[in-house]
Parts: structure tokens; sequence; C-alpha cells
């Protein structure tokens, strides 16, 4: 569907400062035609400021973009050929759903017929015809977001923008729209940049996931890598890794095998993080990946506190013999009280830099 | 029996009444039902009831056959529309581009609006009184003008349409001002980015998005201006010519009243008054009724 084709859209240092406050700084970063990547991060990290410099709305304090050769950073947003998606829509209250979409292709002065044959088609892509004619007022949330999804793509951007878009929808219309979203990538292809604080989004609809934290990218990598690896604690804790332990490294370890040593728990990693060194450290796992059981390594043995039923598993508080806590999920049904024992396999022990957050 | 039954239709009645908005709160409207009744009500009804009992006993519309049948009387109806019309016209159309360029943080925003409501707190007269010597022949106006070459005679501003028309823009743009400030402010500035990122420049921006949301509070602003001019009476008096092209109605009414003595003529001129600004307020609100006048914040419904 997308007209012209570039090949890469491409920041560099991109920065944004708002009086003294530095919002993001130094984003750097090249996305392909037809990708799909997600800013992700926790609110102030930098990602909306992000986004709005890239449609424009915000001019940029340092750095540049470019599309292919051409800079576009000092075009203004209604020449740059970008469509946005907006967290709360800003549908024109005025125009119908109809008019609402055809906007664009009015304000470009595509013939009559063209205009009638695209936004009909747009407001099949996001089945609303039965809608067509009404107000956004008369719209529900979700109505009023494929709206909004509608009248960015079917001007046929270069790039689609979407600034946490699902953010005000429930629970179970996020699930249905992040699917149509998905959907619609992949039928249109069309290069995508998703700012949201949901890490279960970015990860579901993402190709590449950039994590900002304080205006500064933290990670940048598939759903995956950043999933499984977290490069430091920041992203850990981002990404669930809710147990964060002050840990001791101590010496001799090599690949595959490194000792840790905390107040009454002992644990072997099978890598470490750049930065990590002998001394104080930070291990982090994630409660999914420890387990109930009795092992001869990794062994943690520890008393359950509080259990909380959440569906498929269970989310468990469990205390060691030392008073430490340390958050399990599991399937298996445990007892308040009841002693038990937790293992973890050495690969899913993550190891930084103390000071690193 | 009978208690239960007293007690439930003294519920049932509790719970009309708060369905209905009916409360111990509603006493406090009495002091300003009561001011209604007293400075508007009775006035209202007490002068169209004397408006159709005329002095020379001619019958009940007496009154209004000689208004309509004198050429010079019957002309103040298009001396008064001749000047309020364009007057809020001009005030609300200069109000626009001055509240757009407004709306967001300005460095000085403060001082310019505290300029431009200046006027507002300064009295309709002492306008008047500073303009006809700012205005006058000798004036600095006209003094600056000569000395630079720009005019050979000096301009007739005072004593004509003209002087009545500059003092009403000045005491009525404040007005104009602020209430189109404040209802472009009630726009949320996300739907004019929206439009942006759609390729819509600043000037399509305006005209497609900004300018039909503002048109409900534009008619409003023009109704309330339009009244307010409707009724000049200080500055046609002071900087215009009352028996000549600035006769309006409020001038005829008061010269009934202070040569004739004819209160009956007066209230019959005020009833015209009344009837056709009504009759203009009436035709904006239909036109605005036309329009989308629901949310201009563009979030969820």
């Amino acid at each position: 569907m997308s007209k012209q084709h570039f090949n890469e859209l491409h920041l560099k240092g991109v920065s944004r400062a708002f009086g003294k406050s530095v919002a993001l700084s130094n984003l750097s970063l090249t996305i392909g035609n037809g990708e799909f990547v997600a800013l992700l991060g926790p609110s102030g990290c930098g990602k909306s400021t992000a986004l709005n410099c890239l449609a424009g709305l915000l001019p940029l304090t340092a750095g540049s973009i470019y599309l292919d050769g051409r800079r576009i950073d000092t075009l203004p947003p209604e020449r740059r050929d970008f469509g946005m998606v907006f967290q709360n829509y800003a549908l024109f209250p005025h125009l119908t759903v109809r008019q609402n979409i055809g906007f664009g292709l009015k304000i470009k002065k595509t013939p009559k017929p063209e205009i009638e044959r695209r936004v009909n088609a747009a407001i099949d892509l996001v089945q609303l015809s039965l809608h067509a004619d009404k107000h956004p007022n008369q719209l529900s949330g979700g109505q009023q977001q494929r709206v909004a999804i509608a009248r960015a793509i079917v001007i046929e951007p270069q790039v689609v923008l979407m600034d946490e878009p699902l953010s005000n929808l429930d629970a179970k219309l996020r699930h249905e729209m992040r699917s149509e979203i998905k959907r619609l990538h992949r039928e249109l292809g069309l290069t995508t940049v998703y700012v949201t604080h949901d890490q279960e989004e970015a990860l579901s609809l993402a190709d590449r996931l950039v994590v900002l934290h304080d205006g500064k990218v933290q990670q940048i990598g598939t759903p995956e890598d950043v999933y499984m690896n977290p490069i430091n604690s920041f992203v850990a804790d981002f990404m669930g890794y809710r147990n964060l332990i002050s840990m001791e490294l101590l010496a001799g370890g090599s690949a595959n095998k490194y000792s840790l040593t905390s107040s009454g728990i002992e644990l072997t990693a099978s890598g470490i993080f750049s930065g990590a060194t002998v001394g104080k450290v930070l291990v982090a796992i994630r409660p999914e990946d420890l387990l109930i059981e009795k092992s001869s390594k990794n062994n943690i043995a520890c008393t359950v506190k509080t259990i909380e039923y959440q569906g498929k598993d269970f989310a468990v508080e469990v205390s060691t013999e030392q008073g430490f806590v340390i958050y399990v999920r599991t399937p298996i049904r445990l007892e308040i009280g009841e002693k038990t024992n937790l293992t973890v396999r050495p690969e899913r022990v993550m190891v930084y830099p103390e000071s690193n957050n | 029996m009978s208690a239960i039954d007293a007690s439930k239709s003294s519920l049932n009645l509790k719970s009309w009444l708060a369905e209905h908005g009916i409360d111990r709160l509603l006493f406090l409207v009495i002091p300003a039902f009561l001011a209604m009744l007293t400075f508007f009500i009775y006035p209202t009804i007490y002068g169209t009831y004397l408006s159709f009992h005329p002095m020379d006993k001619s019958g009940a519309l007496g009154n209004y056959r000689s208004f309509f049948g004198d050429p010079y009387m019957r002309d103040s109806i298009w001396n008064t529309f001749r000047i309020a019309l364009p007057v809020s016209v001009i005030n609300v159309f200069a109000a626009i581009p001055l509240a757009v360029r407004l709306r967001h943080r300005v460095r000085g925003k403060r001082t310019i609006n505290t300029l431009l409501v200046i006027p507002m707190s300064l009295g309709t007269v002492l306008i008047a009184e500073g303009l006809s010597a700012y205005l006058a022949p000798n004036g600095w106006l006209n003094r600056t003008l000569l000395a630079t070459g720009i005019i050979s005679q000096p301009l007739q501003l005072l004593h004509n349409f003209w002087g009545v028309m500059i003092s009403l823009l000045i005491t009525g743009f404040p007005f104009a001002f602020l209430l189109t400030l404040s209802y472009i402010s009630g726009i949320n500035p996300k739907m004019e980015e929206a439009a942006s990122t759609l390729g819509a420049t600043p000037w399509q921006r305006f005209r497609y998005i900004t300018f039909p949301l503002l048109t409900p509070g534009l008619a409003i602003t023009f109704c309330l201006n339009f009244v307010l001019a409707f009724s000049v009476f200080p500055s046609a008096n002071l900087l215009g010519n009352p028996a000549g092209d600035s006769h309006v109605l409020a001038v005829a009414a008061a010269q009934a009243i202070s040569s004739k003595y004819d209160y009956s003529m007066a209230s019959a001129i005020s009833v015209i008054t009344g009837v056709l600004e009504l009759a203009v307020v009436a035709i904006v609100l239909i036109m605005r009724s036309r329009l989308y006048s629901g949310s201009t914040s563009g979030g969820k419904g």
C-alpha cells in the first residue's frame, strides 16, 4: 500500500530538552522499511518525546533525522508524510467517521472518486462500515480507536506513529485491538513506530524493542532478546525480573560457572553482564524462572508467606531463613507456612554491576 | 397500617423531591429571584403596559403608529443597526487572530491581556471623553497625521458615525477577545496536531478544524457584543451626532422623556428595541443550532 518506498529511517543523536531538563538524549536508531519498532519505558522516559520529534510536533534540540538520504527533521509535520495515532485519538468532533478518515486525502486535493474509494477501503479494513456516518462522540472507545488508525493509514504514509494507542481501552478490547494492529501491519506492511509502557504489548507487537529510561536508550533488540537477556538491571526490573538481590560475586569464576553468595543464598550463574566484577553485584531472577523443587545446585530453602491465585498459576511470596523475600510464580498449589525448596537454572541468573541503576 | 402508609408516602415524596432537584439549597435562589422580580420582570411588564397607553389617548397602538409613521423616528432603527451590526462583526473577527495567537503560552501574554482588558474597566463615558479630545480636529491623532503628511485636511471623526463606531470598537473588543480566548482555549490542541500530521498547513488547520469548532462560540460572542452595541447611548450622545445619523433608538427614547416627558412613548421605543434585539439574537442562535456545538475536547466521548 505504501506508495513511495524508502529503505531506512535514520535517527542520529536525536535529543530534546525542555529548559534544563533533558527529555530525550542522543537517540540513534535505524528503522528498516516495513519494520515494527516499539519504544518502551516507564512514564517520563522520553518515549513520547521521541515520537513527537519524529512527527515534527516537537523541534529537536540536537541531532537529525533522515529518510534515506533526505534530511527531514527540519520539515514541518504537514510535509513529513508520517501518519500519527494519538493517545486520546484526537478525532475531529465536528466531522463524521467518513469525513475524519477522508480528511488527509481532502487536504491533499485527491480526486473525489479516489477519496471515496480509499475511504471505503479503509472503513472496511477497520470494520466500521456500520458506523461510517456517525460522529466520533457516538462511538465507543474501541471504535474511536479504529477511526484514528484508519485516518492515519488511509493517506498511505511513509511511517505510522502510534502513541500509546491502547492505553485508554479496557483489558479485553486492548487484546482485540492489539491483534487488529498486528493484522493491519501484516497486511499493509507499513513501517510503524509504536510507543508504549506496557511490556507485554511491546513484546507481542514489535519486531524490535527500544527500551528507554531517563531519556536514554538502555537496550535495542528483538523482543526475545530483551525479555531473556536484559542488558542491565533497569531493563531487567522493567521486563519483570522482580527478584533483585544484592549478592557477592566470588573470585575464581570462569565461563559457565560464577559463584555468588549472600546471607544464606548460594547461587551459580552461567554468565555475567559487562561491568559486573568480583565483589558486590545485583542479581536478577524472574519469578517464572524459579522452580519449586529440591535440587543439588542453586537450592534455596524457604517458607511460603502469601499466595495469590492468578488463574493459570499462583503468585507466591516466600522468605528464606534469613528473612529475605523472593517472588515465585508456580502452577503448584502450596500452603501458607509450608517449608519448600526453590531452584533456578544457572543461565537464568542475571548478574549486573551493583551501581548500574 | 396507616402509620406504615404514611411513612411510605412521605418516602415517596422525598424521593420525588430529590429526583427533581428540590432540596433546602433551593432557598439560596430566593435573593436572586427577588432581585430579578423587582429590577427586571416588574419594570419590563410595567414598561410594556405603559407603551400601550399613550399620553394622547390615541389607542393601544398609538405610540407604535406614531413611531413608525414618523420617518425621523423610523430612521433611528436603521441608525442603530448601521452601527451595532458592523461593530459586532468587526469586534468578533478582530478577536479571532489575537485569540489564536495568545491561546498558547506566549511571552508577555499577561501584559497584552491587561492592555486589552483595560478599556473594559474604564467605562464608556470616560472613554468617550478621552476620545473626544484625542480624535478632535486639533487632537493628537489628526496632528500626528498632518505632521507626517499622511493627510492634508484633519479627519472629521467626531460628532458623526465614525466617532460612535470607534468608541464602540474600543469598548466592545475586550469582551469579544476574552470570550473568544476562552472558547479557543477549550479546543484540544491535539486536534490541530492531528490535522498537521495529515498534511494540513496552518491555514488549513484553522479553516477546517479550529474555525468550525469555534463558530458556536463566535455566535454567542457576536450576540453579546451586538446587544451591548445596540443599546448604545453615552457614545452616541458624546461622540456622535444625536440629532442626525447617531439618532439611535436609545437616544430617541431618552429624548422622548427629556423633551416631551412622554414615558409612554419612551417605553414603546424600548419595547421596539428589545424586540429587534431578540429577533437578531434568535436568528443567530437558530443558525448556531445547525452547526456542530458539542464537545471540543476531542477525547473519548
